[in-house]
């Protein structure tokens, strides 16, 4: 069963949602526009709506993560979900029992969703398999490979500020390699119907197949961002690193860190986003992430509805199901 | 199924006209000076939008999309057609008029009355309705309503617009309207 099977009911409604992967420009669209129409709920006296109210939604963490979980966790609040925090540090030798062990044990708690974070590339596929058939999955970052509600908060703050993605120039630069942020954006934006996918990032830290993913690559900082609409500035993965991949983070930031003199490189209205946390003085400068072109806290706060609108989208489809 | 025009435009407009004439002094009566008004997404908007214009209400015109308030969701899912609620006012001790096209059920009305709670305590709610239709199934009741239709429960009413506003009869077609909670 290929990625895209699995996570589509048979009318064509988002079942689960574990990658962008086989999801089409209708279905990423439908997302965003959900997603709009969640946001005002954040902005009223009670910030709640009672969509899923009586459902149960599990945040079933392997790895830490405390923003995503925490918008995880507020989105599912908003829509009046009751909701379960599992912090679970993974023994890598018996993962595969001790996960659907877990798993079992949490459905007897009839629970409706679970939203998986883990450090191995198919985690969140895996539990989708093996869940019982009432029960959507939503992927919250596995290994290198997905990490689709971060990809698509992030075609959300774009649409927000530049209103569409065809003409858009996008840039992202840091490390390709270890990103499953990357990895989704790239499928994302392209699905969209973004004019040009720029990566940005050495030679050590790019995939071997980038340009099979439909990008331009460039090594150079100050080229790559020449005329662009949007950078997007990647977290170094130093957890995922094995190995001599970068001379030093000092060193990264004199060929790769986003500075003011740089950034003029790239449109005047270009925006600069980051998908947190920020490593300071690695990445960019200070002033560029508390600077004018900065939407980094929007990221955070689309993130809620983003969240929001998958979870109804993915619920709400497993109700049509039987009814 | 079998589509019946019922109410073109200009017998609509007359209907308003007399709606608003209705409401003033329903406001009058009960000496509120500075009412807002609400419509509910999409057809009530429409006319929302007419009325809110004929009675020069001072404050903006707010939206309602019921959507995530429905007590279907379970049944039906995700509306993928759902808009913004927009209400550009403080909801908070005012007198709300809230306008909608076709009261049937009632559940519409009731998911409403919900949504605008979350965003405060109204003073009081004022129901105006264009058409008032048989088959509630809750205890709700419009105060101004443009025209009263029986119908049989297998016949339903639809508003088109915005321009120009048209009222028609299907007849059999449940899945006539994909949002029938109204």
């Amino acid at each position: 069963m290929t990625p895209s099977d699995i996570q589509l009911q048979a009318d064509g409604r988002l079942r689960h949602f574990l990658t962008i992967d086989g999801l089409d420009r209708r279905l990423l669209t439908d997302i965003l526009d959900t997603a709009e129409s969640f946001t005002g709920v954040s902005e009223r006296t009670i910030k709640k709506v009672p969509l899923l109210r009586g459902k149960v939604i599990c945040n079933l963490f392997f790895e830490n993560s405390t923003r995503t979980r925490t918008t995880f966790e507020v989105a599912a609040k908003r829509l009046s979900a009751d909701v379960l925090n599992l912090n679970i540090s993974t023994s890598a030798t018996t993962k595969g029992e001790t996960l659907l062990d877990t798993l079992r044990n949490l459905e007897a708690m009839h629970v409706d969703m679970f939203v998986v974070r883990h450090a191995d590339s198919g985690a969140a596929h895996f539990i989708a398999r093996h869940a019982a058939p009432h029960v959507s999955v939503i992927n919250a970052g596995d290994g290198r490979h997905a990490h689709p509600t971060q990809a698509m908060l992030d075609m959300f703050t774009i649409r927000r500020n530049k209103g569409d993605f065809t003409g858009l120039r996008v840039a992202i630069v840091g490390d390709i390699l270890h990103s499953r942020v990357a990895r989704s954006q790239i499928l994302a934006l392209n699905t969209l119907g973004t004019s040009e996918v720029r990566v940005i990032a050495p030679r050590t830290l790019l995939p071997a197949d980038c340009r099979s993913l439909g990008v331009h690559v460039f090594h150079d900082l100050e080229q790559g961002i020449r005329d662009v609409d949007v950078i997007i500035m990647l977290r170094l993965q130093k957890e995922r690193m094995r190995g001599a991949l970068l001379p030093s983070e000092h060193e990264y930031f004199q060929l790769y860190g986003l500075t003011e003199t740089r950034l003029r490189q790239a449109r005047d209205d270009a925006i600069v986003m980051h998908p947190g946390p920020i490593n300071r003085g690695v990445e960019m400068d200070s002033q560029v992430a508390d600077g004018p072109r900065s939407v980094i806290l929007q990221q955070v706060s689309f993130g809620i509805a983003i969240r929001m609108a998958v979870m109804s989208m993915a619920l709400g489809s497993q109700a049509g199901g039987q009814a | 199924m079998n589509n019946n025009s019922y109410l073109k435009n200009a017998a609509i407009e007359g209907l308003l006209t007399e709606m608003a004439q209705d409401i003033r002094s329903r406001l009058d009566t009960a000496q509120i000076s500075d009412p807002a008004m609400i419509g509910i997404h999409t057809g009530g908007a429409w006319l929302a939008e007419r009325l809110h214009q004929g009675l020069a209400i001072g404050s903006p015109l707010g939206t309602l999309d019921i959507s995530f308030y429905r007590d279907d969701f379970t049944r039906i899912g995700m509306n993928p057609e759902v808009k913004p609620s927009h209400i550009p006012f403080p909801v908070e001790d005012r007198h709300i008029i809230l306008v909608d096209d076709v009261l049937h059920t009632g559940r519409t009305i009731r998911a409403a009355m919900n949504e605008i709670f979350d965003y405060g305590r109204p003073a009081s709610i004022m129901l105006v309705s264009l058409v008032e239709r048989s088959g509630r199934e809750l205890p709700i009741q419009a105060d101004v309503v443009g025209i009263h239709t029986p119908l049989d429960a297998d016949q339903h009413i639809t508003l088109s617009g915005p321009e120009p506003l048209a009222l028609t009869i299907n007849q059999g077609g449940r899945n006539a309207r994909k949002d029938c909670t109204t």
